[in-house]
């Protein structure tokens, strides 16, 4: 066991952890911010993506001794100092972006970081950047769609609601 | 996963020798591979020793005889961003996997490891490209050998990648529709010398060159040249995304792509 | 409607605030005090005889609680089957004991053959690879015609063989089907594989066990679609704990699509390993796990025929299906290729002569049972596949020739022994030709074919049976269950209301369309409304959330029970303003006396019931709280018409989706933002078949497909936004919304039509290719192109 420290959504965070210990675990177990989902065991679902100073990452493939030092942001971590939903998770909810909740964390994670590379990205640049994440809800209509709004796009001449 | 510790080194002195005190020792570059094979618990080591935080074996520089040099450490998202100076290579690096996995996973890693269906290969072996590591520099042709073989010795570390700036290049890849690794990737790249293309996903061997297209794309650097040349589908991977036939005929269609994008 | 979404309000939803901010709660999310941690060592092989398990040495392992083996389980039942069949001669269909733990055989890779409990994860991983397991491997079967074969090996040595069951419907049928075939002016045979899928909803399955001493309660968390389900069948059936002593949660759910219908051997073992080791047990599956643990779907072998006179009109259809069960029945699975694909072998048409038959089978492959659909993807594709092939033979407009054939008189009673109550197919066909601009394709495919790409159009149309009810029907159809729904409207003295619910809401938005139900009923606010599901001990009872059945079945009776809490509201009300509660009106939240201004507002009567001052309490109770249970007098019956274009690369085969447009007949729509967004995730599964999903077995049961390496899951730059419409509505007669059920539809709709459109691009570039099995991947189109 060893000590690793990180800021967390803004806050230090610490604690004892194996080699093995992965980002997630750390979140999830260590921090109890249960937020960030693992939904497989390959990277391929992206359930799992935070920030790691200021990068997306799959936190499942990333071990928690990685990411000493670093800032981290969660989904936890992405909404404003009121406790309103930021622009990405209003939009999500504004064009219902989501369905079971379990690849949101992850989509709106790989969304802010799209958007803060690319603020007005394509819809064929969204549907490229979303490679990595995995949604078996929502044949990805909304989540594409809320992103372009997010952006600023005008999405209301997209195809139903 | 086994119990193992993890070593973050900020010099690669201390990394080589972390590496070279136990037998059981290994590397993690980004551990966008090794961790998942971790998962499975298919890998021992008693000790990781991340690379990451390595600053003298990343970066993008150029070296006096006009090579782009990148180091080991490099990311993905690294390489695509700051490769400018090679288009090709920094739209391969672009494409690999996915945006997360791009932060994370490294060039040093990437060809470490050598997985038959993985984009940085090509480039190299098409690019003639020359892979420093700690103790020696390996020519891309020595470098690869055969699935997730390599020249590398226990312990050796891939410090930087020298690849000489072609004319023109360009990589395609056709992607399985699972993984989306490489089914088949072709990396083109014409030289004052010739042209080199390397292929990767295909065969049962690992990254190649196919030196009929070299030899045609060396008289003529154009996709009509590749006309009538085929490879055959014997030796090929042949798995439930398909056939050795059918990658060989990728194979014809992506290095004409690639010709032609180049 | 009230001001702020009642009913047709495409109101947001209140349950995303939770799941955007990393709030949810799912059971991966649950920690107890003391939990020890399982895995399961499952069997690496399809088939073989288990001689011994020595647990000697993992049993020292640092952190190990205690190993359990089949044998731990002998005094209890095993996984039960909560349907059976009857075969065509009538006789029951082979019913196969299902252990919790592996008892002398293994029968499929990742059937499980001990727990280890420890105090970490890691350790009982680390102690599972020290028990040494002894195992002759058997022959794997595989391939259900082989397993039919006289000699074949069978899965279940005290069986008569690997056939499930040999099923006829309508037996009675089969003579007239045959001489209608045999007489036709033209007969279309298609022989075609449904393949085997992966569900995969995003969360993997996890349960958590714990028990209770001082009062010998067991509580189990667990992944489901259908708490009260499992407590039936795993207090009942499995671990013989009465309900009272039983509670069942199921929080936060990240998906089911089917999978998480069914009770599974890792839930009741949890709970059982609570029990015995008086501390909470929890199981979390990794995806390789869900891979070769998590029931699967489709898998059918089918040979079609399809009858037709000398004017097109059809005249019989006869079906012949393999069906794959894997090596256990779990808990739907008889039910799939039945009584949920026979009876909608007649789709949207008026075919007078239709007969099925099913082989069931048993092989050595995980089990299989319903994925989003459920046989009704299966019958689809059949038909929908044969009539496009016919109408290529005949070379007539394949939307004419449905539309020819459509039914259009209702209610329609099937020769497959449903009754169709309403639908207006040729009304969604004309919607769709609108939305998806058939009249431009012509120049879309010149475009497409000056990139030197093959351009494809393909429609389809569906029926669906879904509001999966009525039990007298199910019943005699085989459900060991019957299948209403109940709902508990509690009216608080302020007002406010919490309805329990017996549907499962994990992904469908209940907790935001539901309320809109009550709240326009009232004329309030839906906020005041507020839904409670997914826990045993708080929902009076509840047949969970599949078959497109929630608001057909459960919203029913959420509406019965509100009518109620409306009448004696209404009594209430009448004391209050000194009149009759015959003349009492309730709109906008007010109750008044018709014809005066005299009222009283909602709160007002509610609080009264609380605080029966004021009251009627010689004819009312006080108190203002209302149960109902619902249970329909039919299917309802959504339809619809699809359409998609592709285009083709004929140097690489692969295929592109560039347009998709459904126009579907939901009936009555709650709320159509949420309409929408079940359709877009159907589609998105059913193009996932078409294109990119299969389950893959090797010939000794190994697992090709085994994690998403190579299980080819949709993602966002596989599919276009796809254009849905809903505005057709033939509203279904026989629930109190008028609602059918939408989540379905996308799912069963989509195949065919994917790959109508891929056949007709493949014939517009000169190939002569009448069929390619999905999904349709690069390699099988350009190996089909191959000739």
């Amino acid at each position: 066991m060893s000590q690793v420290s990180m800021t967390v959504n803004g806050k230090s965070a610490s604690g004892e952890i194996e080699g093995r210990t992965l980002l997630v675990e750390f979140l999830r177990e260590n921090l109890g911010l249960t937020g960030t989902h693992v939904g497989c065991d390959t990277s391929q679902c992206g359930a799992c993506v935070v920030h790691v100073d200021g990068k997306a990452v799959k936190s499942c493939t990333m071990f928690a001794a990685e990411a000493d030092g670093a800032e981290v942001t969660t989904i936890e971590g992405m909404g404003n100092d009121d406790g309103s939903l930021g622009t990405i998770q209003q939009a999500f909810q504004d064009h219902h972006g989501l369905q079971c909740g379990f690849c949101t964390p992850g989509m709106v994670m790989s969304a802010a970081a799209l958007l803060a590379d690319n603020p007005k990205p394509s819809e064929a640049e969204i549907r490229d950047y979303l490679e990595g994440n995995i949604c078996r809800c929502t044949g990805y209509h909304n989540i594409v769609k809320a992103i372009m709004a997010a952006a600023g796009h005008d999405v209301s001449g997209i195809a139903a609601e | 996963m086994y119990s193992f510790e993890i070593e973050r080194p900020t010099r690669l002195a201390d990394a080589v020798k972390l590496l070279s005190d136990s037998t059981e020792a290994q590397a993690l570059g980004g551990g966008q591979t090794l961790i998942p094979t971790l998962k499975q618990r298919l890998a021992m080591p008693e000790r990781l020793v991340s690379l990451s935080g390595i600053d003298e074996i990343r970066g993008i520089r150029t070296d006096g005889e006009g090579a782009l040099c990148i180091g080991g450490a490099t990311t993905h998202a690294e390489v695509a961003a700051g490769a400018g100076a090679y288009p090709a290579l920094a739209g391969l690096a672009a494409n690999i996997g996915d945006p997360a996995v791009r932060n994370r996973g490294t060039i040093g890693g990437s060809l470490a490891n050598n997985d038959p269906s993985a984009c940085y290969p090509s480039a190299a072996l098409a690019s003639g490209a020359t892979l420093v590591t700690n103790s020696r520099e390996i020519a891309a042709d020595d470098f690869f050998e055969g699935l997730f073989a390599t020249a590398l010795e226990e312990g050796e570390i891939i410090t930087e990648v020298k690849f000489p700036v072609p004319e023109k290049a360009a990589y395609k890849k056709f992607e399985q529709p699972a993984s989306r690794f490489a089914l088949v990737g072709v990396f083109v790249a014409k030289y004052g010398d010739g042209v080199r293309v390397a292929v990767t996903g295909a065969s049962e061997d690992g990254v190649f060159r196919w030196s009929e297209a070299e030899a045609a794309l060396s008289s003529d650097f154009s996709a009509g040249a590749l006309a009538g040349l085929s490879l055959s589908g014997d030796g090929m991977i042949s798995d439930l995304h398909g056939s050795g036939d059918y990658r060989a005929h990728l194979v014809g269609v992506m290095a004409r792509r690639a010709v032609e994008a180049a | 409607m009230p001001a702020d979404g009642g009913i047709g309000a495409p109101t947001p939803r209140r349950e995303d605030v939770r799941f955007l901010t990393g709030s949810g709660n799912y059971t991966d999310d649950i920690n107890l005090n003391g939990q020890a941690y399982v895995y399961f060592l499952r069997s690496d092989v399809a088939h073989g005889t288990l001689n011994n398990i020595d647990t000697a040495a993992a049993e020292a392992m640092p952190g190990v609680v205690r190993i359990f083996t089949g044998e731990d389980f002998a005094e209890v039942g095993g996984v039960p089957c909560g349907w059976q069949v009857t075969d065509k001669h009538g006789e029951p269909m082979q019913e196969p004991a299902h252990p919790v733990l592996a008892r002398g055989k293994v029968r499929h890779v990742g059937d499980p053959i001990a727990a280890v409990v420890a105090e970490t994860l890691e350790q009982a991983r680390d102690a599972a690879e020290a028990i040494e397991v002894d195992i002759d491997e058997l022959p794997a079967v595989i391939d259900m015609k082989a397993a039919l074969e006289d000699g074949a090996t069978k899965v279940h040595d005290d069986l008569t063989s690997n056939l499930c069951y040999d099923w006829g419907f309508i037996e009675d049928n089969k003579a007239a089907v045959d001489e209608a075939i045999a007489n036709a002016a033209h007969v279309t045979t298609l022989e075609l594989v449904n393949q085997r899928l992966v569900a995969n909803p995003m969360e993997p399955r996890v349960a958590v066990g714990d028990y209770h001493r001082a009062n010998d309660e067991s509580t189990l968390y667990t992944t489901s679609q259908n708490p009260h389900v499992i407590r039936l069948l795993m207090g009942a059936f499995v671990l013989g704990i009465a309900e009272h002593k039983l509670r069942v949660v199921a929080p936060d759910v990240g998906g089911g699509f089917g999978s998480k219908i069914y009770h599974y051997a890792e839930e009741a073992f949890c709970t059982f390993a609570a029990k015995a080791l008086n501390r909470p047990v929890k199981w979390t599956s990794s995806r390789s796990e869900a891979f070769i643990s998590d029931a699967q779907g489709r898998d059918h072998v089918t040979k079609i025929d399809l009858a037709l006179d000398a004017d097109n009109n059809f005249t019989a259809i006869r079906t012949e299906t393999y069906a794959n069960m894997g090596a256990y029945l779990s808990t739907f699975a008889p039910c799939v290729p039945t009584y949920l694909h026979g009876t909608l072998m007649a789709g949207n048409y008026k075919t007078p002569n239709i007969y099925v038959n099913v082989k069931a089978v048993f092989t050595n492959t995980v089990p299989v049972d319903a994925y989003r659909g459920a046989g009704r993807p299966e019958a689809t594709y059949q038909i929908e596949r044969v009539i496009d092939k016919a109408a290529r033979e005949l070379g007539v407009d394949p939307i004419a020739l449905r539309r020819q054939n459509f039914i259009t008189q209702f209610p329609y009673a099937t020769p497959v022994a449903v009754e169709y109550d309403t639908g207006d197919y040729t009304a969604t066909m004309d919607k769709l030709e609108e939305i998806a601009d058939v009249a431009g394709f012509a120049a879309r495919r010149k475009e497409s074919e000056a990139r030197g790409k093959l351009r494809g159009f393909g429609v389809n149309c569906y029926i669906e049976a879904c509001g999966i009810a009525p039990s007298a029907l199910v019943g005699a159809l085989g459900a060991r269950a019957g299948l209403y729904d109940a709902a508990t409207v509690r009216v608080n003295a302020t007002g406010s209301i919490s309805v329990m619910v017996g549907a499962h809401s994990h992904g469908q938005g209940h907790e935001t369309s539901f309320p809109q139900v009550v709240a326009e009923m009232l004329g309030i606010d839906p906020s005041m409304v507020d839904i409670v599901h997914g826990d045993t001990s708080k929902i009076p009872f509840g047949m969970g959330t599949y078959g497109s059945r929630s608001l057909a079945v459960c919203g029913s009776a959420m509406v019965r029970a509100t009518e109620k809490i409306i009448a004696k509201a209404k009594k209430i009300a009448a004391h209050m303003l000194e009149a009759s509660d015959a003349d009492i009106e309730l709109k906008d939240g007010q109750f008044s006396v018709a014809g005066t201004d005299k009222s009283v507002a909602w709160g007002d009567v509610t609080l009264a019931a609380y605080v029966p001052h004021n009251y009627p309490i010689e004819d009312v109770e006080p108190g203002l709280e209302e149960t109902a249970f619902y249970d329909p007098a039919n299917f309802t019956y959504p339809s619809g018409a699809y359409a998609c274009e592709v285009e083709v690369d004929p140097e690489t085969g692969k295929v592109t989706i560039e347009r998709f447009a459904a126009a579907d007949d939901f009936g009555n729509i709650i709320n159509p933002m949420i309409v929408d967004g079940q359709v877009h995730g159907g589609l998105g599964q059913g193009i996932g078949q078409a294109l990119l999903e299969s389950c893959t077995y090797d010939e000794s049961g190994q697992l090709l497909t085994g994690s998403y390496m190579d299980y080819a899951m949709p993602r966002a730059d596989d599919v276009p936004f796809y254009a849905v419409d809903h505005s057709c509505q033939t509203p279904c007669t026989h629930n109190p919304l008028g609602v059918k059920g939408c989540g379905e539809a996308g799912a069963i709709g989509s195949p065919p039509t994917v790959v109508n459109a891929v056949i007709d691009a493949l014939q517009s570039g000169g190939h002569n290719i009448t069929h390619i099995d999905m999904p349709l991947s690069p390699s099988r189109v350009w190996q089909a192109m191959q000739g």
